[in-house]
């Protein structure tokens, strides 16, 4: 059985000793952002087979630039970073899509109108065991624009602090904020009716005689 | 003081996440207190939040995990032959 090197031992720790020469070490400290690499690459390249790739490769650059992480950020952010830089790269070089600017805020000045509902009965978690409930719910994502949908996946999917957000993404507090807002809005505006039509369908298949 | 909808609109993603300022929160609360459409529209929303948050929308393809630090070692194999 191999030794659990890293126990006990700060993320900090472990990272000068893989910039030490342990570099065995940077398999344990890389896998709790599996997850998390692999997310964001998937909402840039919108399919599983390149964003494994982006995230793969975000690995890789990490470890090869890791002497030049600084302590003052978090590892988690800075990974998230380099992941974001390599899924534009990739996506500029493919020239699959025209990237969209930085700093475009669609509909800058006007808010996002919800969608309106009169009353709504709660969803249950159990919902995203089912394929199409996943995929609507992955497309509205994918299709939120780039500025919104990042803050939206490190904060309320990745569960990043306000702050993390705002240093991952390289943006000021009140940025995150008002991106974060609009994300909510426009998942809502999207999902909610479509969530509660397929909700519905689902109940009459279940029980047929309702 | 009274607010209409597209004011409270503004505040649901406050609301949610418990940021906004007490005095606020308040008037927010009252109108969400007698408005089924912003009440319908705040729970909705938090309804979407958390489907999804859920760990099941995004999962990581099956034995990415391995292929991940398989490409690492070689990576690793490169510099330290």
């Amino acid at each position: 059985m191999k030794v659990p090197q890293t126990l006990n031992r700060t993320e900090s720790e472990i990272i000068a000793a893989v910039l030490a020469g342990e570099i065995q070490l940077y398999h344990d400290l890389i896998r709790p952002y599996e997850r998390s690499v692999y997310v964001m690459a998937l909402s840039y390249m919108k399919n599983e087979a390149d964003a494994e790739d982006v995230a793969q490769e975000a690995f890789v650059r990490a470890f090869l630039k890791l002497s030049s992480f600084r302590a003052e950020s978090k590892f988690s952010t800075w990974l998230i970073s380099i992941t974001i830089n390599e899924a534009r790269t990739r996506l500029r070089r493919q020239a699959l899509v025209r990237m969209e600017p930085l700093d475009q805020l669609p509909d800058e000045d006007k808010g996002i109108s919800p969608a309106l509902l009169r009353d709504w009965r709660e969803i249950p978690s159990e919902a995203v065991e089912r394929e199409e409930v996943r995929v609507l719910i992955q497309r509205a994502v994918e299709q939120l624009p780039e500025i919104y949908r990042q803050v939206f996946l490190l904060r309320d999917v990745e569960e990043l602090t306000i702050i993390e957000t705002a240093e991952a993404l390289n943006i000021s507090i009140p940025s995150v904020k008002v991106r974060l807002h609009r994300a909510r809005m426009m998942l809502q505006k999207q999902l909610a009716p479509q969530l509660r039509t397929v909700n519905r369908t689902s109940k009459r298949r279940w029980l047929p005689w309702s | 003081m009274v607010i209409d909808c597209k004011h409270v609109w503004n505040y649901i993603s406050e609301y949610l996440d418990g940021t906004l300022p007490e005095e606020t929160r308040d008037t927010v609360q009252k109108h969400l207190d007698h408005c089924e459409i912003c009440s319908a529209i705040l729970d909705s929303t938090r309804n979407v939040i958390i489907l999804t948050a859920d760990d099941r929308v995004f999962e990581l393809p099956v034995g990415f995990s391995e292929r991940l630090h398989a490409r690492i070692d070689l990576e690793f194999m490169r510099i330290e032959p």
